[in-house]
């Protein structure tokens, strides 16, 4: 390995000398320098970045067609709708503004390439102008900035439905935790001092709201229609509860709670009778046949997107939308707090 | 008239030799090349150092995009580079990954785009372009060098200890970045991230201190701040700007050194790790993140301004048209130089800061997209008409509009809370960041340099070299970055070591082979650069007095590196810099010496 290295760096440094060879060789042929900069040049690259202009609109295109389909589905959450139509009006309206504004820039870099003796025409200003490229920004931004507001003001206002079903998420290297309420429908208290291996994310063992609690990992499950309210703690570093399928996000940050809302409007089963999910898992399917990996079926998943250690690339659980039968009889099976601890 | 140039230069050269002789005879090797005070010297050493410092990032990025692109293959490439600890089998180790994205980041954006960037260019231009002998004080800016200097080596020098370099990202998050037990990055790595960045900080202060009191006070004769330059504009408020934020990341910065090695509790609280609870209570990660992000952001207009400042210098000059609405260029810098301190925040909205505040931050934030139009549009209209001559300066700066628009637009969903909350810290971001922040910045230094290096090193460079390393580069640039964007709508976050852990990702694959493509054949055109680069310093053609046809100041000083840069006594100034194709001038360049005509209106007006 050593010796081919050694090879590699032989063979560039000769490599090296020969350009600079044949650079000084062709130097005398030349009639011009090597900088100045002629019609033929001018010529030369005004109509490569016309070209340019073409091809990097096409590659826009291009792309949309082949890798469009492989977003993430609609969202399967109330606020999540409202969140992707303001998108689909921000994205065409981006898409249109860079569209316009590279098509004119590379348009202009063609059509004025440098001729001899041409002049160019001197223009300093014109307030008309500037004054429009203000203005109408301005108007756009407006109204984007009061549609997003609105949407923010929706999604982050506290819950205040009385029949919302809290969750704790709990992060931690490199796994998570969901914790249930239980019959009394409160958390129980948590001390992060009590934290040992029958106890992992540090219940208070002294408050007795906290027995009835229910602890999951892995896998956990949420009723449809029905408002969920998140609680996120983290006890080591921060972490990001991020569940894309429900344009849901937020950071585990230790020290504090920080909380996320959302109902979802699909369950898990729905979702995988949805026309653009079947499409969608057809081809991750097909990529993972290509690997030689079994198949699988759509699931929401809860990734960590914050940085928090070497396996952060792997801190998942799966998410679980069920109807609110199924769901009470999953929720019945699982164990309490208590009965953990009791072990 | 290439002779007629000739004669011309060497004449300067011959008087310049006769009335300084006596100064050259006192300098040493030591004190020209190394412990310089010289403004010209120091801009070469800045721009050097950031060169390799740049070549080093780059490689890190080409093998963690191998990695991205083809997980778990091996590839004895990596095992060579990284040794049996870090590439064992050729496979990238998942913590060595971390480390470096982690580096690759803090070392473009400081190192390269901040440090090289700006302490190449304000030195280079600030006392040729405002008619001064050298910067006002030569010493702080020989110590800004070395600062810098040291910094970069301790750096570098992180590289190569046991634990590996720092690798909590460069935005060194606590309590990843706070504790040993985190992650291996977080032990004597993050120690040296923390002394090299506020060696950093003294290096950009010196220096920015250096730059705003220069262009306050030494501008010659008739050099009023409404005929300064672009440039000139450009690189004072990025002075101003790193003037008031550095120092809140050394405050920020303190603290955490604070947490890791006296026990204070000021970004920690209620953590238990490595099978122990501590004892810190009370502090809070999100404080750190609001430190942070005071520099954090008017850092990316550190970054981009003085980007900005050259090409609109050097799309005006190679339009051969002044620049469009020179007024309105300054009064949107100024914009966004003043709004680039109160939009942080942005940064955070789904830290668990309280969402009123993210409300401010979105209306805030989306106002810079008005100033950043403005400036777009005013580089279109200055292309309008013109008779552009394109030298690989003049590509590189049409390449930045384009970057600068490119990436721009996507800012605009960024800067919204709720459209943020699904793609926040995914790969859209990455697209983002990378295309408007830093493919405009490296491609206006590109530009500076092609455009100024005859100043630098008095030779030119060789332009079909120019042409291929732009086109290769400009291509493979967006094919790096554009398709990041569709990995972000995928929802895959950023700063995973693979994607392959997720089932649903396992589509996205020919995405990251084709990135990873583009990047290797970008990162080889950059060869072709350094090569052009290295060779022209000492073989290039000689350079002529004013090879672009510029109206700006530094192209009357002889073309020799001489103390004092004019020879006799400074160039008086009667005009803005962007007479170019004034009607009823003979040339269609008027340097900012010749004095105006009777009847002349000066600025635009004629």
């Amino acid at each position: 390995m050593k010796l081919l290295i050694l090879i590699g760096l032989v063979l560039l440094i000769i490599a090296v000398h020969q350009l600079m060879r044949v650079v000084e060789l062709s130097r005398q042929f030349k009639k011009g320098n090597e900088w100045t900069v002629t019609d033929k040049d001018n010529s030369f690259n005004g109509k490569a970045m016309l070209a340019f202009g073409f091809a990097f609109i096409g590659f826009f295109f291009w792309q949309i067609n082949r890798w469009g389909d492989n977003s993430l589905p609609a969202a399967a959450s109330e606020h999540g709708l409202k969140i992707d139509a303001l998108w689909d009006y921000n994205i065409y309206l981006i898409s249109f503004v860079f569209i316009l504004t590279n098509a004119v820039l590379f348009y202009y870099a063609y059509k004025y390439k440098g001729k001899k003796g041409v002049q160019a025409t001197f223009l300093a200003h014109d307030n008309r102008l500037e004054m429009i490229w203000t203005i109408v920004p301005a108007v756009v931004l407006a109204f984007i900035i009061i549609f997003g507001l609105k949407y923010w003001n929706d999604i982050t206002t506290r819950s205040s439905d009385a029949n919302k079903i809290t969750i704790e998420l709990y992060a931690k290297q490199f796994d998570w935790t969901a914790r249930y309420a239980g019959k009394d429908k409160v958390l129980g208290s948590t001390d992060y001092r009590q934290i040992d291996g029958g106890n992992s994310v540090g219940m208070d063992t002294l408050d007795a709201t906290g027995y009835d609690d229910i602890l999951v990992k892995n896998e956990f499950h949420i009723p449809v229609n029905k408002e969920i309210e998140f609680k996120m703690r983290s006890r080591d570093v921060i972490h990001s509860a991020y569940m894309p399928h429900f344009r849901a996000q937020m950071n585990c940050v230790p020290g504090m709670v920080t909380t996320f809302k959302f109902t979802p409007n699909k369950t898990t089963a729905e979702m995988r009778k949805d026309p653009y999910v079947i499409q969608l898992m057809a081809g991750i399917n097909e990529a993972r046949e290509k690997k030689g990996e079994e198949p699988v079926e759509f699931d929401y998943t809860l990734l960590c997107n914050k940085i928090c250690g070497a396996s952060h690339y792997n801190m998942q659980m799966t998410i679980v939308v069920d109807t609110e039968k199924d769901y009470k009889v999953w929720l019945s099976k699982q164990k309490q707090f208590k009965t953990l601890a009791s072990k | 008239m290439a002779n007629a140039q000739s004669i011309n230069l060497s004449e300067h050269v011959a008087h310049h030799n006769h009335a300084h002789d006596h100064d050259e005879h006192e300098e040493s090797f030591v004190s020209k090349y190394i412990f310089s005070m010289d403004h010209k010297m120091i801009s070469r050493q800045f721009l050097i150092t950031a060169i390799i410092m740049a070549v080093v990032a780059m490689t890190m990025s080409i093998i963690f995009r191998m990695q991205l692109a083809w997980p778990g293959e091996k590839f004895a490439f990596i095992n060579a580079v990284l040794g049996d600890k870090w590439g064992k089998d050729g496979v990238l180790d998942p913590n060595m990954y971390l480390a470096l994205v982690t580096i690759h980041g803090t070392i473009m954006v400081f190192f390269v785009l901040t440090g090289g960037l700006s302490g190449t260019f304000a030195n280079l231009l600030i006392p040729y372009q405002i008619g001064a002998r050298d910067m006002a004080s030569g010493f702080l800016n020989m110590l800004s060098y070395w600062f810098f200097f040291l910094s970069s080596v301790i750096m570098l020098g992180s590289l190569f200890i046991e634990d590996g370099p720092a690798s909590g990202g460069w935005t060194i998050y606590p309590p990843l970045s706070a504790l040993p037990e985190a992650m291996p990055g977080s032990k004597l790595g993050m120690t040296l991230w923390l002394i090299s960045m506020t060696l950093f900080v003294v290096s950009s202060l010196l220096g920015g201190i250096n730059y705003i009191v220069t262009i306050i006070n030494l501008r010659t004769k008739g050099m009023k701040m409404t005929r300064m330059p672009l440039t000139m504009w450009a690189l004072l408020i990025t002075a101003i700007l790193g003037l008031l934020s550095f120092p809140v990341l050394v405050s920020c910065v303190v603290l955490l050194i604070c947490d890791r090695s006296l026990g204070t509790s000021f970004y920690l609280s209620d953590i238990y790790i490595g099978g122990r609870p501590l004892d810190n209570v009370g502090g809070s990660p999100v404080l750190f993140e609001h430190l942070f992000w005071f520099l954090g952001h008017p850092e990316v207009y550190i970054v981009l301004l003085p980007a900005l400042g050259i090409t609109s210098e050097i799309i005006s000059t190679n339009s051969r048209k002044p620049i469009f609405g020179y007024r309105a260029m300054i009064g949107s810098m100024l914009a966004i130089g003043f709004l680039s301190f109160i939009v942080w925040g942005h940064h955070m909205f789904l830290t668990g800061m309280n969402p009123f505040l993210g409300s401010v931050f979105v209306f805030t934030t989306l106002l810079i997209a008005i100033p950043s139009a403005v400036k777009a549009f005013n580089y279109i209209t200055t292309l309008w008409k013109g008779n552009i001559q394109y030298t690989p300066a003049m590509l590189f700066s049409i390449g930045l509009v384009s970057s600068f628009v490119t990436g721009g637009v996507t800012g605009i969903i960024l800067a919204d809370s709720t459209l943020d909350i699904n793609v926040h810290d995914t790969y859209f971001v990455v697209a983002h960041f990378h295309i408007v922040m830093g493919l405009s910045a490296i491609f206006g230094m590109f530009a500076g340099i092609y455009h100024w290096f005859p100043k630098m090193f008095l030779r030119m460079m060789n332009k079909k070299m120019g042409y291929v390393h732009f086109w290769l580069t400009f291509i493979c640039a967006y094919g790096v970055f554009f398709p990041m964007h569709f990995l972000g709508l995928a929802g895959v976050p950023r700063r995973y070591y693979t994607n392959s852990a997720f089932p649903m990702f396992d589509n996205l694959v020919d995405i990251n082979e084709i990135v990873t493509v583009f990047a290797i054949l970008a990162a080889l055109a950059q060869f072709v650069f350094i090569f052009n680069f290295f060779y022209s310093m000492f073989r290039g053609e000689k350079a002529p007095q004013n090879p672009w046809n510029s109206n700006t100041l530094e192209w009357t000083t002889p073309m020799a590196n001489i103390h004092g840069n004019w020879p006799g006594s400074l160039p008086v100034v009667h005009r803005w810099a962007y007479d170019y194709s004034k009607p009823g001038s003979e040339n269609d360049f008027i340097p900012q010496t010749v004095p105006l005509l009777e009847g002349e209106h000066d600025g635009g007006g004629h």
